[in-house]
């Protein structure tokens, strides 16, 4: 019986290609972000809006986005969408990205609001700010506060969701690593190995969150 | 300064203010009291706008608050609210408590608002706090805090909803204290409270209400010895005698 004999020169060999990718699915991963905040940022503020239509027409996004694979919603960016806009695998990844992410950051935007006390924008308010200068420079900084946590767990997601984007070919760690394991048929080194990049990855931006909200509750609590 | 006149106002199927009229002169001290539940919130909210009306008027310094061509926030910017739970913001400090609202609402500079604000709260006695955060200040020194924070707008009112019903006991004299020296100063004001003394003490007009209605309207003196209602007889027996 042939037990798989494992070697993973094919690692080391190949570092170059793994670093790319890394490289790339961090790009990728960051310019989905800075978009969707954003735009989660607005729909999670359209949720609860006061104007009936916006209310509905965030909710709307937000369900459709929540029920949709993000596997179709690529497919259907890149096949559909793309061929009229003429965008390439690469911005076809990244609106897909964003645009999946937005809906979960919207709710957590939302839910980060509403846990601010009434009373907040109620003092905000009687010094005569406007409804936005009470979110802006009241509301939201305490909901910030409040949804680190929660984003962190949305912003790691992203990063290993952009492995997805692999099947309409945008190049990235997960699509270099199946280029990869088809010419070396070293499939289970190369994805152990895989496995440990998104996680140094994610890991990594763990301690950054945890880091900025260590610094922001001692600065409170000094 | 303030002028009320025949407001109603509901919350669903609860008639909770109905037909109040009610007029504070000038640097008069006006105090609301009555049972709980009587709509005494949500009349001194009505005032600042926090909560609508159903109709009547509300004029203060001569703007009608509620009139829907108002500029509200202008309106607001003159009167200050003190709140019962204090709403300090917890993320910022005394002082950037206090100065916030006059950079960003009333345009002042920086330095000219920390001048001021450093001023207010050296005067209610929290001179050693510019820089702690709300978390780190007890009761009656947060709601100083926002009993400057409030002052900071210059006001041409002040509106207090129970001030001291959220602090310990020992607490409430300082506060206290505070709002009587406002009230020497000549401040405008109107306070929800059940401290009777405090009413008795510094205000020209006691209003009692009870069920979202004006029951009685009189001096301290009178309100406090011979009120003519039942209502206000009852409640007097009930909250001075413990
Ligand atoms: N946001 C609201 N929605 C519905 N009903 C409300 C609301 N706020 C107050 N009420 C109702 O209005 C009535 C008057 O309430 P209000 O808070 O003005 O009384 P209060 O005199 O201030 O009482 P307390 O002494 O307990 O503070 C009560 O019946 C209360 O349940
Ligand atoms: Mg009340």
């Amino acid at each position: 019986m042939g037990g798989y004999e494992y070697d993973f020169s094919v690692i080391s060999q190949n570092m170059d290609i793994f670093i790319e990718g890394a490289l790339k699915t961090l790009e990728i991963s960051a310019i989905a972000l800075l978009l969707a905040i954003p735009l989660g940022i607005i729909i999670g503020m359209g949720r609860i809006s006061r104007n009936r239509f916006i209310r509905i027409l965030s909710s709307a996004y937000v369900e459709v986005m929540r029920g949709v694979p993000l596997l179709v919603l690529l497919i259907w960016i890149f096949f559909v969408l793309g061929q009229f806009l003429k965008l390439g695998s690469y911005w076809a990844s990244i609106i897909g990205l964003a645009v999946f992410t937005a809906a979960f950051i919207a709710e957590i935007v939302r839910s980060g609001i509403q846990g601010v006390p009434r009373g907040q924008m109620e003092a905000a308010r009687s010094s005569g700010m406007t409804y936005w200068q009470a979110m802006r420079l009241i509301v939201l900084p305490q909901a910030f506060r409040r949804v680190l946590p929660p984003l962190a767990s949305q912003f790691i997601m992203l990063i290993k969701d952009s492995s997805l984007i692999s099947v309409i070919g945008a190049t990235e760690l997960t699509l270099n690593a199946k280029n990869l394991v088809a010419t070396s048929m070293r499939s289970i080194e190369v994805w152990t190995f895989i496995g440990f990049v998104y996680f140094a990855m994610t890991f990594t931006l763990s301690m950054i969150i945890r880091a900025i909200e260590q610094k922001l509750l001692a600065r409170e609590n000094s | 300064m303030i002028s009320i006149k025949h407001v109603n106002k509901t919350f669903g199927m609860n008639q909770v203010l109905t037909d109040v009229t009610l007029e504070v002169p000038k640097s008069n001290v006006v105090a609301i009291i009555g049972p709980s539940g009587a709509g005494k919130s949500t009349l001194i909210r009505t005032i600042n706008a926090l909560e609508p009306i159903d109709n009547g008027e509300i004029v203060v310094d001569g703007i009608s608050i509620h009139d829907k061509k108002v500029n509200i926030n202008k309106a607001r910017s003159e009167i200050g609210f003190v709140f019962q739970s204090f709403n300090l913001y917890p993320f910022l400090t005394a002082l950037q408590n206090v100065t916030l609202a006059p950079i960003n609402v009333k345009g002042l500079s920086k330095s000219a608002a920390e001048e001021r604000g450093k001023e207010l709260l050296t005067s209610l006695g929290l001179g050693d706090k510019f820089d702690a955060y709300p978390n780190r200040l007890s009761g009656g020194q947060q709601q100083r805090v926002a009993i400057a924070r409030a002052l900071a707008m210059d006001p041409q009112v002040m509106l207090f909803d129970e001030p001291t019903s959220a602090l310990d006991p020992e607490m409430v004299t300082e506060v206290l204290d505070a709002i009587r020296k406002l009230a020497e100063s000549g401040m405008t004001m109107v306070v929800v409270t059940h401290e009777m003394g405090f009413a008795k003490e510094i205000c020209d007009e006691i209003i009692f209400m009870a069920d979202g209605k004006v029951v009685e309207q009189a001096t301290p003196a009178k309100f406090f010895t011979n009120p003519d209602s039942e209502r206000a007889q009852n409640f007097l027996s009930k909250v001075l005698h413990h």
